[in-house]
């Protein structure tokens, strides 16, 4: 059996849902859903290069490095964000995250 | 191969010198003392400014960057709206700046770095400029949305908007990669040249146009991807929610369209059911949602849900008359928004700014002149004629109709009426309610952005005219070929 572009879109749509529902259903710690987001930008990366595998075109890889790059931002700034919440909660726990309902 | 860059550069002008500008500002800001905050918030709002006047006076048709980014009348209207609601932002920061130490000279960069990302979402041309403008303009705007970094309510509200942002720009990327694997290119003539050519409508495709609009949905806080709006309006300091109001929407609309009308637009009857969605469900959750709030932070939060939702009515009819709607609908929205939050940062006591809609009560009897000029921007935000309001929806409904989407037209005049409640209530608090003490006296600042957007409103009859033959220029862009 050989591994075609079936293969690597099933693995990326499967961390993709990992990714969303690691956002959703986690009721513990925001350091998981930074983990999850992570998961999110690295599936969009798998489909990225093995699309341009099969189409023999380099569009797709040089998109998946433009992601990588903006994806380091997102980690540090998303971290940022959260070191700043602990300060005045003292607190990273997801239910704690309640001051404004709507 | 060659590229002809110095063409480009050209078509590039106003971001170039915004860009420059942020860089020079921040090491202004670093290095200045004292009153650096000042200096800095000043030469920002001239910076803007010039850019715009850049924008009006060397228009440029053309692209640079391979395609990449396009400049035309519509991205011209769409970036002068940004950069007014950029500008006035910065304007209306400084009295709010000095009374609750809110005085960091990394607001003002920070919001000229989410202008830039605006002004690359507007000139936007292949998935990749795309994908690069919004996240410039989401990483200043994380960051900002908790720039209050002291503050429970602040810094959870960043937080929010972190996460959620994220998620919304994964999906985008998903929708991306989809299209890019089903088409072969991330360009949008080449996407648009793809989809005529291909034999049938192809299920990934469709999987990555709903992705795509998903993530897009998200930037105007359409439902249902809209949770993130209300918290972080109430959450973030009031000049940053008067920012998020106005410019990012602008730019996220500007977007919006762009890629359902050029890459999209062979598969027009797929993502108008998408978006027509989106328009109704936006439209009644914004009017009913916004029924039970009491901080008008966050009834306004609910108010620009509903009016993205008018303004896609716009957009679904997939016409030149539904595109220059839209135009119309922003340049209104954001008049109207600009002068509201005007009014919000000047609400203060003794004690403070508040924030709840009842601490209103009477000011007709204290403060008229506040009072006059927040009826007529409410009676505005609700749709009555003759003011703005009312011919910004006139507009996108008649698009709408003309487009024989008459249940579309129909839910949304149903939306508006129920929508008015919540404008009128505040109306009635202000006239007829017992008086609870003067405010204190509004600073120069405010007192002008909140007349001028008040005359504006009143008076939109006047300027109806030069003002929708400019979105006409506008919306012909996309129908020139």
């Amino acid at each position: 059996m050989s591994v075609g572009i079936g293969h690597f879109l099933t693995l990326s749509a499967i961390l993709f849902t990992i990714g969303v529902f690691g956002i959703f259903l986690n009721r513990r710690n925001i350091i998981v859903i930074l983990m999850s987001i992570e998961l999110i930008l690295l599936a969009v990366n798998i489909n990225f290069v093995a699309f341009s595998a099969q189409l023999s075109d380099l569009v797709g890889q040089i998109f998946s490095l433009f992601v990588l790059t903006v994806a380091a931002a997102e980690a540090a700034i998303g971290l940022a964000i959260l070191v700043v919440f602990f300060r005045n909660k003292g607190t990273i726990s997801v239910e704690d995250v309640n001051q404004m309902k709507g | 191969m060659s590229i002809d860059l110095n063409s480009g550069l050209i078509a590039l002008a106003p971001e170039l010198v915004i860009v420059l500008g942020a860089v020079s500002l921040l090491m202004i800001g670093v290095f200045a003392t004292g009153s650096g905050v000042r200096i800095v918030n000043g030469l920002a709002v001239a910076i803007l400014i010039f850019a715009g006047a850049l924008v009006i006076l060397m228009p440029t048709d053309g692209t640079a960057f391979n395609d990449a980014f396009v400049s035309d009348s519509f991205t011209r209207f769409m970036k002068i709206l940004t950069l007014i609601g950029s500008a006035v932002t910065l304007v209306m920061s400084v009295g709010f700046a000095k009374a609750e130490r809110f005085d960091k000279f990394e607001f003002p960069v920070l919001i000229m770095l989410a202008t830039l990302g605006m002004m690359f979402m507007i000139s936007a041309n292949s998935m990749l400029s795309l994908y690069m403008g919004l996240e410039l303009q989401s990483l200043a705007l994380y960051v900002v949305a908790a720039i209050n970094r002291d503050s429970v309510r602040a810094t959870e509200a960043g937080l929010k908007y972190f996460v959620l942002g994220a998620l919304s720009s994964g999906m985008l990327l998903y929708g991306i990669s989809l299209v890019y694997g089903y088409t072969g290119t991330v360009e949008f003539e080449g996407i648009a040249a793809a989809v005529t050519n291909g034999e049938e409508r192809q299920l990934g495709l469709l999987f990555g146009l709903v992705f795509v609009l998903a993530g897009l949905a998200f930037k105007i806080s359409a439902v249902p991807f809209h949770m993130w709006t209300p918290d972080v309006y109430e959450g973030a300091p009031t000049p940053v929610t008067a920012f998020f109001a106005a410019a990012p929407k602008m730019a996220a609309m500007a977007l919006l369209v762009r890629v359902v009308m050029d890459a999209f637009e062979p598969l027009t009857s797929d993502w108008q059911q998408i978006v027509a969605f989106i328009a109704i469900a936006s439209m009644v959750l914004g009017s009913f949602a916004a029924i039970g709030q009491s901080n008008i932070k966050r009834l306004m939060a609910y108010s620009s849900i509903g009016h993205m939702g008018f303004a896609l009515v716009g957009l679904a009819a997939g016409t030149q008359a539904g595109v220059r709607g839209v135009a119309i609908y922003m340049l209104i929205y954001l008049a109207m928004t600009l002068g509201a939050f005007a009014f919000i940062l000047a609400m203060r006591r003794k004690g403070g700014n508040f924030e709840n809609i009842s601490d209103l009560a009477g000011l007709s009897s204290t403060n008229p002149l506040m009072a006059t000029a927040l009826t007529v921007l409410m009676f505005s935000l609700a749709g009555i004629p003759p003011l703005a309001g009312f011919w910004a929806k006139w507009y996108v409904f008649l698009a709408a109709i003309e487009a024989d989407l008459y249940a579309l037209a129909i839910i949304g005049v149903i939306a508006s009426v129920v929508g008015a409640f919540y404008y009128l209530r505040i109306i009635k608090i202000m006239w007829f309610d017992e008086p609870l003490g003067r405010l204190e006296p509004v600073q120069g600042e405010l007192g002008t952005v909140l007349g001028v957007s008040t005359v504006f409103t009143l008076l939109y009859v006047i300027v109806a005219g030069p003002v929708e033959a400019y979105a006409e220029v506008a919306a012909r862009a996309f129908f020139a070929g």
